[in-house]
Order: C-alpha cells, then sequence, then structure tokens
C-alpha cells in the first residue's frame, strides 16, 4: 500500500496526553476521540488536517500512557499514518494492533518540513518527499508485525488462529 | 550464558530454557488487567474474537478506578460495560467501589501479582508489579482483548540496565519516587525505551516494599518495558501474607548480560522536584523553593500507599495547610484508607485542612476530583507532569514525594520538609 499526504511537523517525546488528553478518555468513541485529536499542542488541529495527512515527530512519539485510544484518535482524524525519528513502545504496539502504519525514520523526521507532500510505500518502508526531491528509508517491520499486518492487525490474526493450538512466534 | 531476571521469567512462560534479547517470544500469562478507561475498549475487540469465555476467571482482572465513582453519564456508561462483562463472564477479580482502589495499589495488595508471574495490563503503570519480582508490562486493549481470550501474548524479549544503588548515607526525606525521579533526569524519559530497568544494590534492598512499587511504577516513565526487583526476605514476607496460588523467585545470574550498569551512590540522591512538562526535568528541591503552588495531590498509583500517607501526615500533623493552597488526599486502596484511618494518619491529615477522598485516580489524570484551572500550578506525587495532564492545557504540574508534598502545602510553594520539620 502506498499513503500519500501533506505532513504536519510537531517535536520530541510528543506524549499520550497530547495526542489525545486524558479529559476526553470518559468515551472510546473514535469520531468523539478524533475532535480532540493533538488539540493542546495546536487547537485548531483538525479542522485543519485532511484526509490522508501525516503527521512528522522527532523521536519518543506516543510515550506516556498505554491508551489505545491515541492511535485511534489519529486515524479517526483522517491521518494516514504518522512517521518518527522513534516511537514509545506500547504506542508503537498499539499503532500496529489498530492498523495504524508508523514509521522510523530519523533523516525523515528531520528533513521533512511542514507541508511537504510525502509518499510512503509500506512494504519497502521507502519515504519520498515529493516536495523537496528527496527518499529516505524507514526501518521495514520486523517479521512478526508484517504477520500481523497481513491478517488485518491482531484481532483478525488471534481470530484467524481460534481453534488451532498456540504457536510459538 | 547467563540470563537477568526479566529473561528467566520471559524463557519460563514461553517454555524454552534460553531467550536472549530481541528475540520474539509467544508467552503464556499469569494475569491481565484493564481499567474503566481500557477495558471498554478491549471488551469491544473481545467480542470480534469469537470466544465465548475468557481464559481463566481468575486471571482476569477488572477495576474500575479512573473515572469511579462515575464522574459522568459518559463515564457510568464506561463502568457499566466492564461491569457488564465481569458478570457475564463471571470475572472473579472484578473489584467494585467500595472495594476497590487504584489497580496498582489494589492488586499487589490483593496477592493477585507475585514473584515469577508474567502480566500484562492495558495500563502503562502495570509496570509497578516488577516491585515483587514480577515481569510485568503495559499494552493497548487490542493486547489485552487477545490476552484475555487466549491467556498469552507475544513479546519482544528487552534489553536490560541495570541500576545498582550502593551506600547508606542517605539524605534526610529521600524515598523511592526520589530514586527513580532521579534515574528519569539522568538518563531521560526514553533512556530505557524497550528496555527492562533493573534495580538492585543495598539501597534497593533497605527500602521497603511501598517504595519499590514507586521506583518500578515509574519505569514507564523512562520509556522502559518493565521495571524489576529480584525478591528478597521483604519480599517474601508481604507476599506470604497474600498468595493464594504458587509463585516461583527468579534472580538474575552472575554473569547475566546488561546493555549498561548504573551505579549510584544514594548519598547523590537528594528530595527532586520534576518539572513540567516532562518527569526528566528534574531538580533537587531545595533548587525549586521559589516555584509558588495553588494545588497539592498526594495519592495515586505511585504514592497513594500506607506510608505515603504516613508520610505526609508527620509533617502535617499539628500543623495548617496555607490557605491558598487546596491539599487533596487518595488513599491508593481500601484498604491502605482503613489502615490510615486506624492509625490516625487521616484523621491529623483532614485536621490539618486536607479533602480526603475515596480511592480512585482522579486528578492524576485530569479525570476529576481536582481539575486545574488555566495558569494554575499543581505540587503532586503522582507520575505524570505532560501539558494538561491535570487540567486546563496552560496548567502546570510538578512531581515530588509525599513528605515534600505536604510541606509544600503548608508554605504555600514547593519547600522541603527540613523547612518545617
Ligand atoms: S493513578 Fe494515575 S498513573 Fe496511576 S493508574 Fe491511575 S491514572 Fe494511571
Amino acid at each position: 500500500m502506498i499513503e500519500k499526504g501533506r505532513t504536519w511537523k510537531f517535536g520530541k517525546d510528543v506524549d499520550t496526553d497530547v495526542i489525545i488528553p486524558a479529559r476526553y478518555l470518559n468515551t472510546s468513541e473514535p469520531e468523539a476521540l478524533a475532535q480532540h485529536c493533538m488539540e493542546d499542542a495546536d487547537p485548531e488541529f483538525t479542522r485543519k488536517v485532511a484526509q490522508g495527512d501525516i503527521i512528522v515527530a522527532g523521536k519518543n512519539f506516543g510515550c506516556g500512557s498505554s491508551r489505545e485510544h491515541a492511535p485511534i484518535a489519529i486515524k479517526a482524524a483522517g491521518l494516514s499514518c504518522v512517521i518518527a525519528s522513534s516511537f514509545a513502545r506500547i504506542f508503537y504496539r498499539n499503532a500496529l494492533n489498530i492498523g495504524l502504519p508508523i514509521f522510523e525514520s530519523a533523516e525523515a523526521a528531520e528533513k521533512i518540513q511542514q507541508g511537504d507532500m510525502v509518499e510512503i510505500d509500506e512494504s519497502s518502508g521507502l519515504i519520498t518527499n515529493l516536495s523537496r526531491g528527496e527518499t529516505y528509508q524507514a526501518v521495514p517491520f520486523p517479521p512478526f508485525m508484517q504477520e500481523l499486518i497481513k491478517a488485518g492487525g491482531l484481532v483478525p490474526y488471534v481470530a484467524g488462529k481460534a481453534g488451532k493450538q498456540a504457536s510459538h512466534v | 550464558m547467563g540470563m537477568t531476571i526479566t529473561e528467566k521469567i520471559l524463557a519460563a512462560h514461553a517454555g524454552l530454557d534460553q531467550v536472549v534479547p530481541g528475540q520474539l517470544i509467544n508467552a503464556r500469562l499469569d494475569l491481565v488487567l484493564a481499567n474503566d478507561v481500557t477495558a471498554p475498549v478491549a471488551i469491544k475487540e473481545f467480542k470480534k474474537l469469537g470466544r465465548d469465555n475468557v481464559f481463566d476467571r481468575s486471571r482476569v482482572a477488572l477495576v474500575p478506578d479512573h473515572f469511579a465513582p462515575n464522574k459522568d453519564i459518559q463515564s457510568a456508561e464506561q463502568c457499566k460495560v466492564m461491569r457488564d462483562f465481569a458478570r457475564q463472564h463471571e470475572v472473579e477479580n472484578y473489584f467494585e467501589i467500595g472495594q476497590m482502589g487504584i489497580e496498582h495499589c489494589l492488586l499487589p495488595e490483593q496477592g493477585l501479582t507475585l514473584p515469577g508471574d508474567c502480566i500484562i495490563g492495558a495500563d502503562s503503570h502495570t509496570c509497578t508489579y516488577g516491585a515483587v519480582g514480577a515481569f510485568a508490562t503495559g499494552v493497548g486493549s487490542t493486547d489485552l482483548a487477545a490476552g484475555m481470550a487466549t491467556g498469552e501474548a507475544w513479546f519482544r524479549v528487552p534489553e536490560s540496565l541495570k541500576f545498582f544503588f550502593y551506600g547508606d548515607k542517605w539524605h534526610h526525606w529521600v524515598g523511592g519516587k526520589d530514586l527513580i525521579l532521579f534515574v528519569i533526569g539522568k538518563i531521560g524519559v526514553d533512556g530505557a525505551r524497550y528496555q527492562s530497568m533493573e534495580f538492585d544494590g543495598e539501597g534497593i534492598r533497605s527500602l521497603s516494599m511501598d517504595n519499590r512499587f514507586t521506583i518500578c511504577n515509574m519505569a514507564i516513565e523512562a520509556g522502559a518495558k518493565n521495571g524489576i526487583i529480584a525478591p528478597d526476605e521483604k519480599t517474601l514476607e508481604y507476599i506470604k501474607a497474600r498468595a493464594k496460588r504458587d509463585y516461583k523467585v527468579y534472580k538474575s545470574d552472575t554473569d547475566a548480560k546488561y546493555a549498561e550498569v548504573f551505579e549510584i551512590d544514594v548519598a547523590e540522591i537528594e528530595p527532586q522536584i520534576a518539572f513540567p512538562h516532562l518527569p526528566e526535568n528534574t531538580r533537587p528541591v531545595r533548587e525549586s523553593t521559589h516555584v509558588k503552588i495553588d494545588q497539592v495531590v498526594i495519592g495515586s498509583c505511585t504514592n497513594g500507599r500506607l506510608e505515603d500517607l504516613q508520610a505526609a501526615a508527620q509533617i502535617l500533623r499539628g500543623r495548617k495547610v496555607h490557605k491558598e493552597i487546596r491539599l487533596i488526599v487518595l488513599p491508593g486502596t481500601q484498604q491502605i484508607y482503613r489502615q490510615a484511618l486506624a492509625e490516625g494518619v487521616i484523621d491529623a491529615l483532614v485536621e490539618a485542612g486536607a479533602a480526603v477522598s475515596t480511592p480512585t485516580c482522579g486528578p492524576c489524570l485530569g479525570g476529576h476530583m481536582g481539575i486545574l484551572a488555566k495558569g494554575e500550578k499543581a505540587l503532586s506525587t503522582t507520575n505524570r507532569n505532560f501539558v494538561g495532564r491535570m487540567g486546563h492545557p496552560e496548567s502546570e504540574v510538578y512531581l515530588c514525594n509525599p513528605a515534600v508534598a505536604a510541606a509544600s502545602a503548608i508554605l504555600g510553594r514547593i519547600a522541603s520538609p527540613e523547612e518545617v520539620a
């Protein structure tokens, strides 16, 4: 799959309270969460983004809480994926489990500027900056993730295994 | 080749003799946990899995603590989803209001987290249980749903970092909170990303279980997958009074491999403050006394245990909370609450002017029971001081230990306990 969109740039250590403030966690409806996505970093964010846009950020994106509401809010707000120098562990897991593609590339995170048009090839991890004519290589997904992604996320993956003996990955 | 305690627990739960960092394993789980924020999402996913039952009714724990007692209609609906699920699946460890507590104070107290366990929780501070020598890590709701259904989860075996605390020249009023804030200040909020933080040394051995829970609780604040302390006599004394099933004590081999070893003299550590808006922005209290505050919170899964309340009461007894300060105290569990009542701790706090609440996460995540207005500053014994964590995005949160919180409540600004003791 190819993702293509305009980029929105954020700094390092973007935490889950910025992605979706805890005060809105009394619901888990994706549409309701989407309205407050990145609100504490940019109150206008959800009004400005278009379907398919991409978040670009520095190191440790998604640090803090384990709330799956964070990748859900990003996905429901219409963003196609996140590129960052690195991701916090639980966010990384959650994003792939719910089907939000994420890409790790320090070079891309540094060189992409706010508003650049960017295209990403999910299978190879190749990121093309259409505005600047540059390419960057993201870390490809580890093998177990490729399996999960192929199945469409953790739930279909486990549902597919139902009845079969649990295997050691 | 030697293994760390984390590697040994993971190997045992994957049915393997040996694991190495980076290896992907599928592990058997001893306990899976969710709360009123994460369970509704997990339950929705669970229903898609086509399983009739949870893998083991005695190994699932569901705790309404974040927005409970129900803050509003929406949170009431969330709690209801979880309660209905618990009843339908006869989940043994569902704790209703009146018996509940903040999950990470409650589960160890109930003997549900034991040495050698492999535990996942849909809450990032699940790493708290490392204090009893368990491998415990936070996951998202989808992972939790799969865990509830299968009793298994996949893991990438983490590298380990060792934090060795030596010496016995402790600064006065230093506790587990200061040790962990000091470490996070040193390595940063992603200093242990994807890794295991193992705490060891005579400095750790000399600390109580309450202090050890505080340390492991905040491992996630350095990005770690888990925090862990090998069991000793203190751990076993704590566990023996509570365990209802078998457990196994693991220790790291002397030739276990670490990505890095940090040696810290406890004498280096003064009471710490983490400034907004990251737990890594630490400074000694003595360099922070210029900060005027509006609210003080003592509680949470980090510092809502009996010793924390005792430390606060020791300072507040016979004194008054500053007239411009709102002091909110949240005991971690009903049991802690009752013990604090019996010991006169609650009375001392209330007499000093504290508002004492039933156990809840409440203000820790800006949920309810003490939200900050624009421009307000809180000093809190909780674990996160992110932007907007306790209320308005332009409010500020400073983190500290309970004694510092109590002293500051008296003086109306960040203060060292020595200034009032
Ligand atoms: S007390 Fe705070 S950090 Fe702990 S579980 Fe509750 S919300 Fe999370």
